[in-house]
């Protein structure tokens, strides 16, 4: 082959191509174990990985949460940074937690400018509702940070990944099959979108594998470099045994309800599909739902989300086909994961975004809680009744949009709180996308859905208007005076195709 | 005169709810259970009585608890607790007394009167109020008969086990030191045609304990049961609600009946078996339990 003979050939310049073969590299002639130990991507050290990473001032860097409340990666990272004199950084975490109050010390120092996450809990959330900082945090759902990351609304110059597993080449897990895995988050499905659309990544793990680390989470294609911290961690806040069901007598008349709500609407029939959201209440519903398939016969083709230890106990008894998993609630759920070859480990992106297909688009019910609903049927899950920011925006929004009926299951009241109110403090999910409130002391139907109100109606099931429900807290607790703000917005709310729903004020205490 | 109470209704499940916890007060009617019994007694210490009395008779002044029966267990009478139990709750409104540790027919005497007294007082038609007496004693059990015929106000009497068998020298098991006084009770109640109610079950996460206590007694003949957390309701009504085919053959007794009737004939049969009254009875009996069911609000 030559330069001649390739310029003869009918329609080359149409035809995509990289010139003549000139010959190959010298080929590989040792092991691949040994090819491991030195061609890699390992380095010595987080210092190192930051240095080769490129990372400037006012860049953003991105975090996942499948570690929780035992989270060592972000404030790890972020202390290193700070040492290393960066300034002015973006922090887009999937979601922070309250173990993540070191943060408030880099913000007042001006390493952290700018926070975009699901969700704040304890003293960062605190301070940030006191006007810790000066650019408002953006608050977007699961599906909407997955779809502002694919879509460069919000572009990820680096992604610090913590993983419990990965080999030498980047390939990396929410957990070992290897001995003496210590650690375990189950599904890394947040940490996938980052990994895909982020101009470099850093692994973590605390557990370098042989190659291949399969099945993985991340592919190492995604990967540019790993370190390995002993401590990424702590097991005992990343996730215990399995989620308990609560015994609580109001959740589980709150849960039997929505059982029967949804049997009644016709979404239990054999080969529905669902989730479950995280709550006393909620999670409580799978259990009665449980005893109505075990009734009718009937199985459970998929359920979505967050999955708990309830969930696989209901795939390994055969009463659901398919688990599809963004992310483990709990230990139970990730041995499901890692033993139970039809749990499914999906990301972000395919779970929730608007932009994609998307799992959430073929539930047919969701059960999901709130702290505060409103008699347009809006639900809050981001602040609380003293309108400081004390939750995470979640899937809400997503799953409330993509299912068929979505469910939303509150006490009537908290002690001396209404739940069901006038307007909610925070809108998070619009009420057009929330077809059913269950409380403890009656069932709410969306005018919008006059059939489900009388499905309800003819199964026995007596269905309230929201204002009657709202009459009902009112009348045991009475009115609580209003949250007092400042005008100052410490938060911005986005709906899950990242259009600003909601702002979050700053609170007034003097 | 117009009762505050129903003397013949629906009493599967009577749920404690501690006469101190404004919360669980607030809360009692959402769980479905038949009829709700603040109680003064034995789960209020001696230090909180005072304002347990003040809160249930609020309660009862101010919360709806649409078609539920509500009790109120009063301290005894010995200790003067009783009465001012009794002088906050009668004019409050409550619809059932609940003696407890009742030995004698003396006992339902004395608290009738003290009952009339306040009634009388508050411009109450006398007799208004109705009572149930709870036995817990090996007297009480042996005076089962003359407790139940001792006051037209009574809608029932209830074993009260956990006193009982103290004073019997055992422990709760398995049901068979209970034998006897559920028997008597039930006996007594029936021969005064009032309701047996049954002790509580207090294993709460014995589900399956708690079921298998629930089959005796459902067998024995007993109306229902205490309960003391509302987790236990549906499952005990559950085991009461007549099975479906039982109420089928229930109404085709009926049928039957009012076939012969039409037929001018005093005798009726199905699948060529005759029907005599004690079957009718019980029929009726099945069809009225599982239409009350249905009536309950949150069926």
């Amino acid at each position: 082959m030559d330069e001649q003979l390739l310029q003869n050939i009918p329609h080359i310049d149409e035809i995509a191509h990289h010139g003549v073969f000139s010959g190959v590299p010298a080929k590989h002639t040792g092991t691949f174990q040994d090819r491991a130990q030195r061609q890699n991507k390992l380095l010595p050290s987080l210092e190192d990985a930051v240095r080769a990473t490129g990372l400037r001032d006012g860049m953003t860097i991105s975090f996942h949460h499948h570690f929780r409340g035992g989270d060592h990666v972000v404030n790890r990272v972020v202390d290193t940074l700070a040492r290393m004199g960066f300034k002015n950084l973006t922090l887009a975490a999937s979601s922070l937690a309250a173990v993540h109050a070191p943060l408030i010390e880099h913000i007042k120092n001006g390493v952290i400018t700018h926070i975009e996450t699901s969700g704040l809990r304890g003293e960062l959330a605190e301070q940030i509702s006191r006007g810790l900082m000066d650019c408002p945090v953006v608050f977007r759902s699961h599906g909407g940070r997955a779809a502002a990351i694919r879509s460069g609304e919000l572009h990820i110059d680096v992604a610090f990944l913590g993983a419990p597993s990965c080999d030498p080449y980047g390939n990396a897990n929410g957990y070992s099959r290897e001995e003496g895995g210590t650690l375990a988050c189950g599904s890394m499905g947040y940490a996938r979108t980052d990994a895909k659309y982020a101009s470099k990544v850093v692994i973590l793990t605390n557990k370098l594998v042989s190659y291949p680390n399969a099945p993985w989470a991340i592919p190492e294609y995604d990967v540019d470099y790993i370190v390995v911290e002993e401590d990424i961690g702590d097991p005992k806040g990343i996730m215990s045994g399995a989620t308990r069901y609560t015994k609580n007598p109001k959740e589980l008349l709150i849960a039997q309800t929505a059982a029967n709500v949804i049997d009644a609407a016709g979404y239990l029939y054999n080969g529905f599909s669902m989730q479950m959201g995280s709550g006393g209440a909620s999670l409580a519903t799978a259990r009665f739902i449980r005893q109505m398939m075990l009734d009718k016969s009937i199985r459970c083709r998929f359920a979505l989300g967050g999955i708990t230890g309830q969930i696989t106990a209901m795939h390994e008894e055969g009463l659901i086909d398919r688990v599809l998993d963004v992310q483990s609630f709990d230990l139970d759920a990730a041995h499901s994961l890692k033993h139970n070859r039809f749990h499914h480990q999906i990301g972000a992106t395919y779970y929730a975004s608007f932009l994609s297909a998307a799992a959430v688009d073929q539930l047919d019910f969701v059960v999901l809680s709130a702290l505060e609903i409103d008699t347009d049927f809006n639900v809050n899950v981001l602040t609380g009744s003293d309108g400081v920011i004390r939750g995470a925006i979640g899937g809400h929004p997503d799953t409330a949009a993509g299912a068929s009926l979505s469910v939303v299951v509150a006490p009537l009241t908290r002690g001396r709180i209404p739940c069901v109110i006038g307007r909610v403090n925070t809108v998070v999910t619009p009420g057009d996308v929330v077809d059913v409130v269950v409380t403890d002391q009656g069932v709410a139907v969306n005018p919008k859905r006059p059939e489900v109100a009388g499905k309800l109606r003819a199964a026995g099931i007596r269905v309230y208007t929201i204002q009657e429900l709202k009459d009902k807290a009112e009348a045991l607790v009475g009115v609580p005076d209003p949250i007092r703000y400042k005008d100052r917005i410490v938060g911005v709310v986005m709906y899950r195709n990242n259009t600003v729903i909601d702002v979050i004020r700053q609170i007034d205490e003097d | 005169m117009e009762k505050r109470y129903v003397k013949d209704r629906l009493r599967r499940s009577m749920m404690f709810v501690p006469g101190n916890n404004p919360g669980m007060i607030a809360d009692a009617r959402i769980y479905g259970a038949d009829s709700i019994m603040f109680d003064l007694e034995d789960s209020v210490a001696l230090t909180e009585k005072d304002a347990a009395r003040f809160l249930v008779h609020n309660a009862l002044k101010t919360l709806h608890f649409g078609k539920k029966e509500i009790v109120v267990r009063i301290n005894d009478l010995s200790g003067g607790l009783g009465v001012r139990d009794l002088e906050a709750i009668v004019p409050a409104g409550v619809h059932v007394v609940r003696l407890p540790k009742t030995d004698s027919a003396q006992d339902v005497i004395d608290c009738e009167r003290e009952i009339a007294r306040i009634e009388e007082k508050h411009g109450i038609p006398v007799g208004a109020t109705g009572m149930m007496a709870a036995i817990e004693s090996a007297n009480g059990v042996l005076n089962a008969k003359e407790i139940a015929h001792a006051s037209g106000r009574l809608i029932g009497i209830a074993l009260g086990a956990e006193d009982y068998v103290t004073d019997l020298k055992t422990t709760r098991s398995d049901g068979i030191e209970l034998l006897f006084a559920r028997s008597m009770i039930l006996n007594a109640a029936r021969s005064a045609g009032i309701a047996a109610l049954d002790t509580v079950y207090s294993d709460v996460n014995n589900e399956e304990g708690f079921l298998a206590e629930v089959e005796l007694i459902r067998k024995l003949g007993f109306d229902g049961k205490s309960v003391i957390n509302p987790r236990q309701i549906q499952p005990l009504h559950r085991a009461f609600i007549p099975k479906e085919k039982d109420l089928q053959k229930a109404y085709a007794v009926m049928d039957a009946i009012a076939e012969a009737n039409a037929r001018g004939s005093g005798v009726a049969s199905l699948n060529g078996k005759m029907i005599d009254r004690p079957v009718v009875l019980r029929a009726q009996r099945l069809i009225a339990l599982a239409e009350a069911d249905k009536m309950t609000e949150e069926a």
